[in-house]
């Protein structure tokens, strides 16, 4: 890839999250990039910090969580010297997001089209109210909701699973933003009603141009739409680089351990790999490597008490392990 | 499509086990200022209904003909009311009842509730419904208005009172009860032991009264500010306690009288201090239990 | 909708009948001949043990006990509550000159309840964990514990006999008129009253707002861009109304009982100070129809409380979940 300006570049984010224990870290200096138009996926366990690195970064965290330090650099501008105004501006008309949940997501007593318009109105003040609504029913059908006119003016109980994170695509794609950040858009959903919904981001994203933000703890997803991925373990990037050479060569235990526990149409279901133990709680992160208690590359060495940085292994693709040469050498072995 | 395991204990959780869950709720309690305060000052006023009726040994109900509606002086530290009785013998005296009637009639209404909630929360069903129908009515009707009609055809004394409080104030218990009782019974445990024979009773006394204590005492709490008030307001409109007897609302009474209301504050501020000091200590300890016993409450 | 308010219609339908039962096992095991409440004791001209014999027959006194209920709750149903003891009025008569009284006090009452409470229960939670939300919530749980009728005291000893600015007493001053007298007779026990409620709704306000506040959706307004007063007012405040409606209509009998205790205070001549001169006068009828018109103000208020519920949220209004 040349070097295009990214259009969000994330640099050593750090959050922590005041709790009843003191103050938590769960995002320990994690950095990535969005260039324009790419999708990146971000994958990791619940606990990761996938999700906080972003609501950091457009300043949603909720009131316990404060970012220490770090750079969120979106279209030059960096995100945490902005004020609440400018973030607002560029919320929602620049930067749409997709949540996990589209009942808890959307308002219960506001309309499925209030809800969308307001967010059109607020971001272009000359729009009227009709054409605003006009807009609504376009986004809406563009979306694939059938009667957009009248789903409009239904409120999300009325909606289906399905059709409420339609709606909740229309409401993010509703100013054209540059960038989508779809959190987890599938989990609550039926597994029938999951592709679709992945297939119409992809859809919206191909029509508008706008780059993507993926994030899921299913690397299915990821391989199914991501030009990068972004691993992320107790709140640190462990390996991020180009969907195929991660997936062809991961440079972390913890990714291949993911890529083993894929399903495989030449084993069966049964022998079903996972990843020994729990994932971290992010208040008693081991020192070192955070994946070092669980990691079988590790064996405890000595060197996984010192935390790995993350380094190259080929142009764009890079680890944070004491040992990817062994692991990729294991690699070619077992190939 | 893999999924990456999700399973994982809520971050704030798992500390927490390294301290006993008892221990924690003590700690929990603490914290809040306000509620040690109030737990302090219950202790004292307690403590000085039991104690300074030793110190103070006037007879509450004695008449000195010779000061009559007396401002505060040696012989009369809080002065003497209009049939010339010591106001701070009366005011112990009065705190005696007042809090007598407000831990009886609280416990009372603790155990109805309790006690019908259990019922509805362990059959379900029609007794259930009848139950929650029976707690709905009692509970939109306000208990003093029912209370003062109970009075009003019983006529009032000492035992109408503790017996009408606790006869139509145990709604909040009983819906605390029946919502635990209910959660518990549909727990595959509590199912095994019933299919192994043991009777509602047993069931009841083994399961379900150690689990709704802390829960239970925290609504006992506010029953018993509730009792308080509620005596303290029978009382002021002279449908509680009877005279010659003293209680902290029927002193209040007198002060209806504007001469005394303006002339005479001895006669009205320490008993209704002391109502709305112990009422305040009470809720103050509630809050604190509350937060104490379920830390997901707001704070 | 409609299934979800006639279920509720049903229910007060049996509440009521229940009362009436009550009512009726009431006056059965009262002092006193029903027959003899039933006319008038002083105007009544005539053969009055006659009269009272014609009344019996007519309420079938010797009747099974069922019938007699059903021809008590006919002449109840017409509107013949009986006459009271100690005045000789008819009981309904009295009650309709005793209600605008008591209207105007909880209503005052009520409106100061809901501007002070809710607006300071939803700052507090905007507000969490700061020094007005402390002070909030200290002065707000004072409300619930000092018993109105001490504030009520210390009211009158302030501001009317200290400062001599409100009136001690009474509706209207002796031949007085127009807006302002009754004005200054309505201030203080209204606003003691008001304040008496407003703790409840402080905290109702307080917790149901921070329950929102914690909601997912709050985000997604925050995602589009919106401000502040745009999040808070269009999307948190409307969906914390929900529940407050509903306690608020419920309260409204325990605001009765609280203006039962203010009456007397403040000799206002309302329903709660009928009740207790009907108690020391030992006036049953007038009792019997205090008791039923707080039967039908619950009743009532917990019809509107389920009413607004039902118009405030689209989850009721459409889809009719009940």
């Amino acid at each position: 890839m040349t070097a295009a300006e990214p259009l969000l570049a994330l640099r050593d984010v750090v959050t922590t999250f005041r709790t009843d224990m003191g103050r938590v870290p769960a995002v320990n200096g994690v950095s990535y990039s969005v260039l324009p138009g790419e999708t990146v996926g971000v994958v990791g366990e619940s606990g990761s910090g996938k999700s906080v690195t972003v609501t950091s970064a457009l300043g949603l965290l909720p009131h316990s969580g404060t970012v220490e330090s770090g750079q969120a650099v979106f279209a030059g501008r960096d995100l945490f010297t902005l004020g609440e105004r400018e973030l607002q501006r560029i919320r929602g008309r620049e930067i749409g997001l997709i949540f996990q949940d589209p009942m808890s997501a959307l308002n219960p007593v506001m309309t499925i089209g209030r809800q969308i318009s307001e967010g059109l109105r607020r971001h272009d003040r000359r729009l009227s109210r009709s054409a605003a609504r006009a807009r609504v029913v376009e986004l809406l059908a563009e979306v694939g909701i059938p009667n957009p006119a009248a789903r409009a003016r239904q409120y999300p109980h009325e909606f289906s699973g399905g059709m409420r994170q339609r709606a909740m695509i229309a409401m993010a794609m509703a100013n054209r933003p540059r960038l989508l950040i779809a959190d987890e858009p599938t989990t609550a959903l039926d597994v029938t009603v999951q592709a679709q919904i992945l297939a119409l981001i992809a859809q919206v994203q191909a029509e508008t141009g706008a780059a993507l933000i993926m994030i899921t703890h299913d690397l299915g997803v990821i391989a199914e739409i991501a030009d990068r991925v972004v691993v992320m373990y107790g709140g640190r990037v462990v390996e991020t680089g180009p969907i195929g050479s991660v997936f062809g060569k991961p440079g972390h235990p913890y990714t291949r351990g993911l890529l083993t526990s894929l399903p495989r149409l030449d084993r069966p279901a049964a022998e079903l790999y996972a990843i020994p133990g729990q994932p971290p709680n992010p208040m008693f992160l081991p020192d070192g490597c955070a994946f070092r208690v669980r990691c079988e590359q590790s064996q405890n060495r000595v060197e996984c008490w010192t935390q790995p940085d993350l380094t190259a292994l080929t142009p764009g693709h890079a680890s944070a392990c004491h040992f990817s040469h062994e692991l990729a050498a294991s690699e070619e072995v077992s190939r | 499509m893999t999924v990456v395991q999700e399973v994982t204990p809520s971050a704030t959780q798992q500390p927490e086990m390294a301290v006993p869950p008892g221990r924690l709720a003590v700690r929990r309690f603490m914290r809040h200022r306000l509620a040690v305060v109030g737990l302090v000052v219950l202790v004292l006023m307690g403590l000085a209904t039991l104690v300074l009726p030793l110190i103070v040994t006037t007879d509450p109900n004695a008449v000195d003909p010779t000061a009559f509606r007396r401002p505060p002086s040696s012989e009369h530290p809080l002065g003497t009311d209009s049939a010339g009785r010591d106001v701070l013998a009366r005011l112990i005296a009065g705190g005696q009842i007042s809090l007598l009637v407000g831990l009886i009639a609280a416990f009372g209404a603790t155990v109805i509730g309790m006690t019908l909630g259990a019922v509805a929360g362990y059959f379900g069903g029609w007794v259930d419904a009848t139950i929650s129908r029976l707690t709905d009515v009692v509970l939109s009707f306000p208990t003093l208005i029912v209370v003062i009609i109970v009075v009003a055809f019983v006529g009032p004394s000492l035992t109408t009172l503790v017996l009408a409080i606790a006869l139509f104030d145990w709604p909040t218990a009983c819906r605390v009860v029946r919502g635990l009782t209910m959660s518990l019974r549909a727990q595959d445990s509590i199912t095994g032991v019933i299919g192994l024979g043991a009777g509602p009773l047993r069931i009841l006394r083994k399961h379900v009264v150690p689990t709704v204590v802390a829960p239970l005492t925290v609504v006992a709490t506010i029953l018993v500010a509730q009792a308080i008030m509620l005596e303290a307001a029978l009382s002021f409109l002279g449908l509680g306690v009877p005279p010659p007897s003293a209680s902290w609302g029927n002193m209040l009474n007198e002060a209806q009288s504007l001469s005394i209301l303006e002339s005479m504050p001895w006669l009205w501020l320490p008993p209704g201090l002391a109502i709305a000091l112990t009422v305040l200590a009470v809720n103050f300890v509630g809050d604190g239990l509350r937060d104490a016993v379920d830390p997901r409450t707001t704070r | 909708m409609i299934a979800f308010l006639v279920r509720r219609l049903m229910i007060s339908g049996v509440v009521l009948a229940a009362m009436s039962i009550l009512l009726f096992v009431l006056l059965q095991v009262m002092p006193g001949d029903p027959a003899e409440m039933m006319i008038d004791p002083f105007s009544f001209a005539g053969n009055r043990e006659e009269a009272v014999a014609r009344r019996r027959e007519q309420l079938g006194l010797d009747q099974p006990v069922v019938v007699q209920y059903f021809r008590w709750l006919g002449e109840l149903l017409q509107g013949n509550l009986g006459y009271s003891f100690s005045s000789g009025r008819a009981v309904s008569e009295v009650m309709t000159t005793r209600l605008s009284g008591t209207i105007r006090l909880m209503g005052a009452s009520m409106l100061i309840a809901v501007l002070v409470g809710i607006p300071v229960g939803i700052v507090a939670a905007l507000r969490r964990n700061t020094a007005v939300d402390y002070t909030a919530s200290f002065v707000s749980l004072l409300a619930i514990s000092v018993p109105s009728f001490f504030v009520a005291l210390l009211g009158i000893y302030v501001f009317a006999l200290t400062l001599g600015w409100l009136p001690t007493a009474g509706m209207n001053s002796p031949g007085g008129t127009g807006l302002w007298d009754s004005l200054r007779y309505l201030i203080l026990p209204a606003s003691i009253l008001g304040f008496a409620l407003a703790g409840p709704y402080m905290r109702y306000a307080r917790s149901s707002m921070l329950e929102v506040l914690g909601q997912d959706f709050l985000v997604t307004a925050r995602s589009k861009g919106l401000s502040r007063l745009q999040v808070v007012g269009r999307h948190a405040l409307r969906n914390a109304m929900i529940p407050l409606v509903t306690v608020a209509a419920i309260q409204i009998p325990s605001l009765f009982a609280g203006a039962v205790v203010i009456e007397q205070i403040f000799a206002w001549p309302g329903m709660g100070r009928m009740a207790l001169e009907a108690i020391s006068a030992r006036d049953y009828p007038i009792l019997l129809g205090f008791v039923m018109a707080v039967a039908i103000l619950v009743v009532v208020c917990n019809l509107l409380a389920d009413l607004a519920y039902a118009i405030i949220d689209p989850r009721i209004r459409i889809g009719g979940r009940a």
